[in-house]
């Protein structure tokens, strides 16, 4: 009698589903601004109040824009991964220091090494919100254009820069030249 | 040592539970009933040995164990003694022992209360319900053991979730996995129905007490969970369809639908298919829960810390338990459906409708809570379903149900004519129009056509379950005489059916008629709402035994009477430096005021929260009518001359043969 | 292996700031020009997710972000935005995941119209179902159990025979 599988079809359809589920992260939220230009903004920067960043500056060359803080625990495991990728010369790094307090930003810069080109300085929040900032550190991939190709959540480390990002800033220094 | 102990004594009872469910399958070869019958002292000793794995964890916490990663995580030697004892199952690892120690109860309940059933049935059912343990203790062992030691030892405790270190703790959890585990019994009398390959009247009749008793847990359970978040969580809500919220709630819906669907059952022996399905569907939702809070695939407030090798191991569990329920399903169902003749139109037509509400409303629920899942395998985005949605699906579908639920009890079994009941409902249809107009007048609130709908419907079901208690009574000489002579069951649904309207005048009127303040406000400041005059008079210094308090104050005075003092709290758990709020709550019957402390603003000023909710109350009182109805049915005479007599009429029925029913 | 321990940090530190935001509450005294406003800005926080909590909307939280974007909401009900440009602003920031009320449109559809499609098949059904059995069952309304029982047996062959339709 058909009729009386049907309650099994869909619970085996609910167990692949489950199933499927249990390799997602749920807390992972894609970013609508892939895609999109760099929303707009203009900061001073954190070592030099009378300088400025805005997004008009990542504007002509593949860039990297890292959001990062000095109370963010796992910023500190991923700050060498960037000095790194900036001593390679692998990537323009640009920073958002994302409601921060600009001594401990200067001091965090000076000991542990500055990867940035830039980093705008954002006590409020009000920058890193337009940028749909919610869990520092976040990564953009920025384009030749001002495009975001990429927004990489949460820290990475050399493994994650080399196979998932690298690849990534390369094919978008392809399109560009 | 202790640990090893209980350790130990978990090792025995999987072996115990997998005798237990084995031992059958040899009896059945050799076609020997003392084989089989060994279940029964296996089952018995999957218990003692459970109960002494329990202990030795409870032993653990009181005797502040430290060297046991479970105890250093969720205990902490300032934690009071009844605090230490509720955080057995404050976590992951000792609330399945937990859920373990209530499945192994319930069998063992089975094995006494279940004498008169013919032993083939009574082995095939506890076999079940040891197969069901044998998953859990594995579970244990292999994921999530909470016996493991620390090494080297933790010299402190983590301290309990401090959000866990309430009263409400203590009681919320065992009821509700009373309930959960329970469905346990009414899903291996159906499995054990469907391996028979049929299914003697007696199975209806045996079913419906064991879910009634498991539904009044869950009832009790969730009724509970709610009070609890509401006072708790500090935010003054009562229901938030969290995932973890709508996991309990959707076995308890397909509960609600068995025990309507066990009625038809019995009366008609029709439907049979139908209610063995529920039963499987009202377990197989719990276990469904459990995945979702313990494996991490949705995102919920009350989430376990998740692994994905525990979230792996229960989808096995949980494919192989309902996986081969439904494969016997398919295979049987044919072979016990079928029974007596109603009409069209008839109060079995009526619970039919009831079940499809009630399973369209759990799928509802199920469907809302895994969308977001569905469409992120699919790879079409992350969205969010939240209380916006269920509420906008959930109402209109229980308000059809209201509405069958005043009708259903006047109707009459297998036939009725319309025009008897339309005259019969014609006065309760007036009076709960009239009433909603009057009472929602009087309530002077915004959202004019949500409060009248909720009060009509309320009032209908209010005055309908009246009448049918009247007509009831009418059968009789005397008034008084009807009310005392009436059955349990009847007394039970009657009660049950008054929770309900009492939940939604509840549910509607705090929703619509509640006050919510957020205020800056000094000392000596005073705000009015709803006419109550609340005076703040600032915040001092309390310490608690492992947190340290502001305790604000805030007197309460209507026409220049006092009414009520809060003193809401906010404490700073030292352990975990955890922050927590503790509302103040003064209760009423029609009326909840309700303050709670923001943060502090300055020059002695603060962040105050005021609420004053009106007939908060009447949704929990109506969550503990429902249960009270549910005692009520399952202590039906019927049920306690059962227990004398079944033995002999089950005999009767099986050397009467097999029922070939078309 | 770095990255799982990076993992586990952030896992620790999320879960550490969880902790907080579901036990404490954080809330501002808000002045409002009109009770409408006041209605609109619960309404709105209460149906808008709070991206960096477990499952709650932005009144509920007390992360520092909801505490940003509660503040915003205010701001924009204030300088005259309406709920769509609010909500709007939030959707190109955050996403949909920020709407506690998914709107519909194709991915939705049956997320929205599930329920109530549900039903009328399920009602549908049960009356086909019923009709059918009632006149399937009309013959042995009248006998008990057990006698219906040797009845059907004995009726078997014939029933069979003569409509093989109504046995359901």
């Amino acid at each position: 009698m058909p009729r009386f599988t049907v309650p099994l079809g869909i619970f085996l359809l609910l167990v692949v589903l489950l199933g499927v589920g249990l390799t997602l992260n749920p807390r992972l939220v894609p970013s609508p601004l892939v895609d999109k230009p760099l929303p707009a903004f203009e900061l001073p920067t954190v070592l030099d109040p009378e300088q400025r960043l805005s997004h008009d500056e990542l504007r002509g060359r593949v860039s990297l824009l890292n959001v990062w803080a000095t109370w963010c625990v796992p910023c500190r495991e991923e700050h060498p991964v960037l000095v790194g990728i900036a001593r390679r010369g692998e990537a323009i790094i640009y920073g958002l220091n994302y409601k921060d307090d600009r001594e401990e930003a200067v001091n965090w810069l000076e000991t542990l090494g500055d990867p940035y080109v830039k980093s705008g300085f954002d006590p409020t929040g009000r920058a890193g919100i337009d940028l749909g900032v919610y869990g520092v550190p976040e990564t953009f991939i920025i384009d030749a254009n001002g495009t975001i190709v990429y927004k990489h959540i949460g820290p990475f480390d050399d493994k994650i820069w080399r196979e998932t990002l690298l690849p990534l800033v390369k094919k978008a220094q392809e399109n560009s030249s | 040592m202790i640990p090893e102990l209980g350790h130990f004594a978990l090792i025995l009872a999987l072996l115990t539970a997998a005798t237990q469910s084995l031992i059958p399958l040899f009896g059945g070869l050799k076609r020997t009933a003392n084989v089989s019958a060994a279940a029964v002292p296996a089952a018995r000793a999957q218990f003692v040995f459970c109960l002494l794995a329990f202990a030795c964890l409870t032993a653990a916490f009181v005797l502040q164990d430290f060297s046991v990663t479970y105890v250093a995580t969720n205990s902490n030697s300032a934690l009071p003694l009844h605090y230490r004892v509720s955080a057995v199952w404050g976590a992951h690892e000792g609330s399945l022992l937990l859920w373990a120690l209530i499945l192994s109860g319930w069998t063992v309940a089975v094995t006494f209360f279940s004498r008169n059933l013919p032993d083939v049935f009574r082995v095939r059912v506890i076999a079940v319900m040891g197969a069901i343990s044998v998953g859990f203790y594995l579970f244990m062992l292999l994921t999530s053991n909470p016996f493991s030691r620390l090494l080297p030892s933790a010299v402190e405790g983590n301290d309990l979730n401090p959000l866990l270190q309430d009263f409400g703790l203590i009681l919320h959890p065992p009821m509700l996995y009373m309930g959960y585990v329970g469905l346990v019994v009414p899903f291996s009398f159906a499995v054990a129905a469907l391996i028979g390959g049929r299914l003697d009247p007696a199975w209806t009749r045996w079913t419906r007490p064991w879910t009634v008793v498991a539904w009044v847990f869950l009832t009790l359970g969730i009724t509970l969970g709610s009070w609890w978040a509401y006072y708790e969580l500090g935010w003054g809500g009562w229901w938030f369809w969290d995932p973890v919220e709508n996991a309990s709630f959707m076995p308890w819906l397909m509960a609600t639908a068995l025990i309507h669907s066990l009625a038809v059952s019995e009366q008609r022996g029709a439907f049979k298919a139908w209610t063995v399905l529920l039963a499987i569907f009202a377990f197989s939702l719990s276990l469904l829960g459990t995945f979702l809070v313990r494996s991490g695939v949705l995102v919920s407030v009350h989430a376990f810390a998740t692994d994905p090798a525990r979230g792996l191991f229960i989808l096995m569990f949980l494919a192989l338990v309902v996986g081969s329920a439904l494969v016997l399903f398919a295979l049987r169902a044919q072979a016990v459906s079928g029974g007596g003749r109603f009409d069209l139109f008839s109060r079995e037509t009526l619970l039919l409708i009831n079940n499809v509400l009630l399973v369209v409303a759990a799928a509802s629920v199920l469907l809302g809570t895994l969308y977001p899942l569905i469409l992120d395998a699919m790879g079409l985005g992350k969205i969010s379903v939240g209380p916006p949605y269920f509420n906008s699906v959930f109402v209109p579908l229980v308000l059809v149900l209201l509405a069958v639920l005043g009708i259903g009890p006047l109707t009459r079994w297998k036939k009725d004519r319309s025009r008897r009941l339309a005259t019969l409902l014609r006065w309760p249809l007036i009076a709960s129009i009239v009433a909603g107009v009057v009472l929602t007048v009087a309530s002077d609130a915004e959202g004019l056509a949500a409060v009248l709908a909720g009060l009509v419907f309320a009032a209908w079901v209010a005055a309908t379950t009246a009448l049918a208690l009247v007509e009831r009574v009418k059968l009789r000489t005397s008034p008084l005489a009807g009310l005392l002579r009436l059955p349990r069951g009847f007394t039970g649904m009657t009660v049950a059916h008054l929770g309900a309207a009492v939940m939604v005048v509840g549910i509607t009127l705090t929703t619509a008629l509640s006050t919510e303040k957020d205020l800056r406000l000094s000392p000596g400041d005073t705000y009015a709402i709803a006419g109550y005059e609340f005076r703040f008079s600032g915040v001092r210094q309390s310490p608690g035994p492992n947190y340290r308090a502001q305790r604000g104050h805030i007197e309460v005075t209507r026409s220049g009477k006092t009414i009520a003092q809060l003193f809401p709290e906010k404490r700073l758990y030292l352990n975990s430096s955890s922050p927590m709020t503790e509302a103040a709550i003064d209760p009423g019957f029609t009326r909840d005021l309700y303050a709670a402390l923001g943060d502090e603003l300055g020059d002695g000023a603060w962040a105050v929260r005021i609420y004053h909710k009106p007939f908060v109350r009447w949704i929990w009182l109506g969550g503990l009518l429902m249960a009270l109805g549910g005692i009520l049915a399952v202590t039906d005479r019927r049920y306690r001359i059962m227990v004398r007599n079944e033995r002999g009429r089950s005999d009767r029925a099986l050397a009467s043969g097999a029922f070939a029913e078309g | 292996m770095i990255s799982r321990r990076l993992i586990a940090l952030s896992l620790a530190a999320l879960l550490l700031a969880l902790i907080g935001g579901a036990a404490a509450q954080v809330f501002e005294a808000r002045e409002f020009e009109n009770p409408e406003n006041a209605r609109r800005y619960q309404v709105l926080i209460s149906e808008l997710r709070c991206l960096v909590c477990q499952n709650q909307n932005l009144a509920d939280s007390n992360a520092p972000l909801a505490a940003d974007l509660r503040q915003l909401t205010y701001d924009m009900i204030r300088e005259g935005k309406n709920d769509a440009e609010i909500v709007d602003f939030m959707v190109a920031r955050y996403g949909e995941f920020v709407l506690y009320r998914p709107p519909l449109k194709p991915t939705t559809a049956i997320l929205w119209s599930g329920p109530f499609l549900l039903l009328a098949i399920g009602i549908w059904l049960l009356l086909r179902h019923l009709r059918r059995r009632a006149s399937a069952t009309a013959q042995a309304s009248a006998l008990s159990a057990e006698e219906r029982a040797r009845l059907a047996r004995m009726l078997e062959a014939e029933t069979s025979e003569t409509d093989p339709g109504k046995r359901d």
